[in-house]
């Protein structure tokens, strides 16, 4: 290829002509240089510009000359341009048709109005979000009801899959981390009742706040983070390779055929999970208090049972069902809201699981208000 | 087109995915200023070559010598000398999704240091403006374009220093016989107009009459033939003869005959 190193641009005025000589290549990487020197050609005079020494051009320095000659050829003047071999000259063709014309769109300043109105429309937004999901809320429940009427059309297989899924394959990391929230919580409870010589109401501080908040709090964070991702990854790419449209046209229900089991099951494995959390948090909890503190596990129970009401027990678990109809009808209406492409499948996939974890905290500060208005 | 100096030397190229031959003793020759189409059945590994001259995939043997660089063996800096002198057009643009066009456009533009901000963009504009899409496309992402536009900004970011080959693969697929059209005539407008030589995959019968000044057929394993669309037509294999003789070759040889006579007005 004919790269000649040397690129030169000379320029010279006689009898009130500007003369331009380009020689060697002009490429993009010289184009800057070449782009000031035009520049610094006068408007008042003609201009002629020679290429017969050029040995090859891109459209780059095409672009330098041809936006030249556009500022020469505005001010009245003409710029010739001579000894350009064919290539050259529908390379500066090309380039000359193509140019660009910029569309002079004046800036939109901002006014209050439009804050305003957009105030309005994310409130809006947010009131239709909240519309939609009561709207699956009853979609969940009226698909339920015609299961319970017609069982043959209830698919049981699917229920049992997505148990498993939900349910059985949560159990470790729900385990793991009720245990080691029961040991932090012995650890730091112990510490501040050691000063007032009360170390014994840790059994106390453990079972009330693991068993009726942090027991399923916890359980429904991760399973929020696990299960509404996987419902929305799931459901949205069925949406995307339209599989979704394909059921409709063949007369099968998406709500039935994927939302039931898949809610059913969440609501189904949710309290499971959470009184497995009870346990190990409770099991950490003492482990951490015989350590430290030597209370004993006969002792620990006893107190656990003498001190604690049962009504701990249910003001936690009544929550469950709740959670796991936030998590699962979110993760669904996620999933449905997927468009087709991939980009919508992850930004939907990573707000259901934020959308989740909200509504499920959410929902624990309504209860917590609630069980104290009803003096429990 | 220069005939005794190949612009795109590949010798020998074998492909093996386990024990799945794609190519065997493979040779193609692509010479400067033409636009040679690859054609093949499905599977007869036409992208995979595309991919292997570029450097994506390594072939399991033979050479591969692109402006007399050899692509296996190239150093590092080599490798980026030529990287700059060849662009490539992915099926959908494989646009970033993160950019908008004119960024897109102008990622290339980045490695050369002496370009100002505005010179670039004002570059990109340009480009942008020579495959044909409206100026304030610059300014929209990727997924507010439509299937013809993000491939026509992925031919712009192909094009974006100039290469001396450009390699296509699909450029039609999934356009309308419109858009496709269009295309065709875009790629040979600017390979004319820049000099350019394509190399460009496709099963699209149309582009390769409107297009192609040469055509290499991928069947066992290997570059069957390589000739100009009226060569084909006269090729004696079964394969070959099926493609070039069925109802959809005789339709799109009297469309491309027909675009001919008005261009000669």
């Amino acid at each position: 290829m004919p790269r000649s190193p040397a690129h030169e641009i000379r320029i010279s005025d006689r009898d009130g002509v500007q003369y331009v000589v380009l020689s060697g290549a002009h490429t993009v990487s010289g184009v800057a240089p070449l782009l000031s020197r035009l520049n610094s050609l006068r408007d008042d005079a003609p201009v002629q510009v020679d290429l017969s020494e050029l040995s090859r051009m891109d459209t780059a320095a095409a672009w330098a000359l041809v936006t030249t000659q556009k500022r020469i050829e505005a001010a009245e003047q003409r710029l010739t341009i001579e000894g350009a071999d064919d290539g050259v000259q529908s390379l500066l063709d090309t380039v000359a048709n193509s140019l660009p014309e910029p569309q002079t769109e004046t800036p939109k300043t901002v006014t209050i109005a439009d804050r305003l109105e957009a105030l309005g429309r994310s409130l809006h937004g947010a009131l239709k979000f909240l519309a939609a999901l009561t709207g699956y809320f009853g979609l969940f429940l009226s698909r339920l009801a015609r299961a319970v009427r017609h069982p043959s059309e209830f698919r049981l297989t699917s229920l049992v899959h997505h148990c498993q899924e939900v349910g059985l394959r949560a159990v470790p990391i729900v385990a793991l981390l009720a245990f080691l929230i029961g040991v932090v919580l012995a650890f730091q409870g112990a510490t501040q009742l050691r000063q007032f010589g009360a170390e014994v109401y840790v059994v106390d501080l453990l079972a009330i706040s693991i068993l009726r908040e942090l027991g399923i709090l916890l359980t429904s964070i991760i399973v929020a983070g696990r299960t509404a991702s996987a419902f929305t990854a799931a459901i949205g790419s069925m949406k995307m390779r339209e599989e979704i449209d394909a059921m409709r046209t063949l007369g099968l229900d998406p709500a039935q055929v994927l939302f039931v089991p898949r809610i059913l099951a969440l609501l189904l494995m949710l309290p499971i999970l959470g009184l497995i959390a009870n346990v190990t948090g409770l099991v950490g909890g003492a482990l951490m208090a015989w350590i430290d503190l030597g209370i004993s596990p006969k002792l620990f129970v006893t107190r656990l049972i003498e001190d604690t009401s049962v009504d701990q027990l249910t003001i936690g678990m009544v929550k469950a069902p709740v959670f796991a109809m936030l998590i699962g009808v979110i993760g669904c209406h996620a999933g449905m809201q997927v468009k087709s492409n991939a980009e919508s499948l992850g930004a939907m996939t990573s707000s259901a699981v934020v959308q989740a974890i909200f509504a499920v905290i959410v929902a624990d500060a309504v209860f917590s208000v609630f069980f104290a208005q009803l003096g429990l | 087109m220069d005939r005794t100096d190949p612009i795109i030397k590949l010798r020998g190229i074998d492909t093996r995915f386990g024990s799945h031959v794609v190519h065997e003793g493979l040779d193609l020759d692509v010479y400067r200023g033409e636009i040679l189409g690859v054609v093949g059945g499905s599977g007869t590994g036409k992208s995979v070559l595309l991919r292997e001259i570029v450097g994506l995939q390594k072939p399991s043997a033979g050479s591969i010598e692109v402006l007399g660089v050899d692509v296996r063996t190239a150093e590092e800096d080599e490798r980026q000398a030529l990287e700059a002198r060849w662009g490539v057009m992915f099926q959908d643009g494989a646009l970033f999704s993160s950019l908008n066009v004119r960024e897109n456009v102008e990622v290339p533009m980045r490695r050369i240091e002496t370009l100002d901000a505005d010179t670039r963009a004002a570059l990109a504009d340009l480009k942008v403006s020579m495959v044909g899409l409206p100026y304030n496309a610059g300014d929209k992402f990727p997924s507010e374009l439509s299937g013809g536009m993000r491939k026509r900004a992925g031919l712009a970011r192909a094009l974006s220093l100039d290469p001396e080959i450009v390699f296509l693969d699909e450029p039609t697929a999934g356009l309308d016989p419109i858009g496709a059209a269009e295309f065709d005539r875009l790629i040979h407008g600017l390979s004319r107009s820049l000099g350019l030589t394509v190399f460009l995959v496709t099963h699209d019968l149309d582009t390769l009459h409107a297009t192609c000044d040469r055509i290499a057929v991928l069947a066992e394993r290997k570059v069957l033939v390589t000739g100009t669309m009226q060569e084909m037509q006269n090729v004696d294999h079964p394969w070959v003869h099926e493609y070039f003789h069925g109802p959809r070759a005789r339709a799109a040889q009297s469309s491309a005959a027909a675009p001919d006579r008005n261009g000669q007005e």
